[in-house]
């Protein structure tokens, strides 16, 4: 699980431009969005882009995607639980 | 005359690995490509702005160039932010993120990207950083139109409705760059808003 979160810490730094962070910047528990790292709108669907092609995972379902984007840790559950599965 | 109660307060020009502010060399890059001009200048202005680095590079030009014209000649205090105007134009619209965008369609279309291809995005980054809420527009000409532009703009002021604009030209495609930026109100004194003024700066 640290090394699918430290992966994913450096997937969102190089998908969603967040070229002032590094990967130890972004807690594994942070809020991805509001308070936290200050996501917005567009960078959320940046996020379902992202597991579909690094994770071949499609969030079928969009009122999923607050409590899947919900921090770094949430994610990688989400990805253990679902990676070759069809969602 | 109206015309003359136009003035230039302030300008930055953009272009050949330089920056002049008001006619003054400001900055040199030495970079070939611009990718890494503009987030040098980023550094060398140093504002703390993380969402620059998520603009696409036509945006990344004119908020720069906009951020270099009022640092020190704006006194944003003057104006409602509604008076405040933005008029921008270019020649290749947002056809460089088009492309870029183009790009990503064969596999999985990037949002954030997508969210460029449009060439006024630019003033809208201008205005969210300042909050401006007046009149703005973004033309396409072959090339820069000073006397458009000075008509244009000289009309918003003359009927109220800015009272202070920031026009001007930003261009880029590829590696191809340009921007040339004024900020205009209307004082008793100082560099005339003309379009031979405008094209003097934007020939430096």
């Amino acid at each position: 699980m640290d090394k699918l979160m430290y992966d994913l810490k450096t997937q969102l730094i190089e998908q969603l431009n967040l070229q002032d962070k590094k990967p130890e910047d972004i807690g594994d528990d942070e809020a991805l969005f509001k308070e936290g790292l200050g996501l917005d709108s567009i960078d959320a669907l940046e996020l379902i882009v992202l597991l579909q092609q690094n994770y071949k995972i499609k969030l079928a379902n969009a009122e999923d995607g607050p409590k899947v984007f919900r921090s770094v840790r949430t994610m990688a559950e989400y990805i253990t639980e679902h990676q070759g599965k069809t969602v | 005359m109206n015309k003359s109660q136009h003035i230039i307060t302030a300008s930055c020009v953009i272009g050949n690995d330089k920056v002049y502010k008001n006619g003054e060399l400001l900055f040199e890059g030495n970079s070939a490509n611009v990718s890494d001009l503009l987030p040098g200048l980023y550094d060398f202005l140093a504002p703390d702005y993380p969402k620059f680095y998520k603009m696409d590079n036509v945006s990344k030009l004119g908020w720069l160039a906009t951020e270099i014209l009022l640092k020190g000649s704006f006194e944003k205090t003057a104006y409602a932010l509604e008076d405040v105007g933005v008029v921008f134009s270019n020649s290749n619209s947002s056809l460089d993120t088009d492309l870029r965008y183009f790009q990503t369609v064969s596999g999985y279309p990037s949002p954030s990207l997508f969210v460029y291809t449009l060439p006024n995005i630019v003033i809208g980054e201008v205005c969210i950083r300042h909050k401006f809420q007046g009149e703005n527009a973004f033309f396409i000409f072959e090339k820069f139109q000073a006397d458009f532009i000075r008509q244009y703009t000289g009309g918003l002021l003359d009927t109220g409705v800015v009272k202070a604009c920031i026009c001007g030209w930003v261009e880029i495609l590829a590696n191809e760059y340009k921007a040339a930026v004024f900020l205009v109100e209307q004082k008793n004194t100082g560099l005339e808003f003309t379009a031979a003024n405008m094209y003097r700066l934007f020939n430096l």
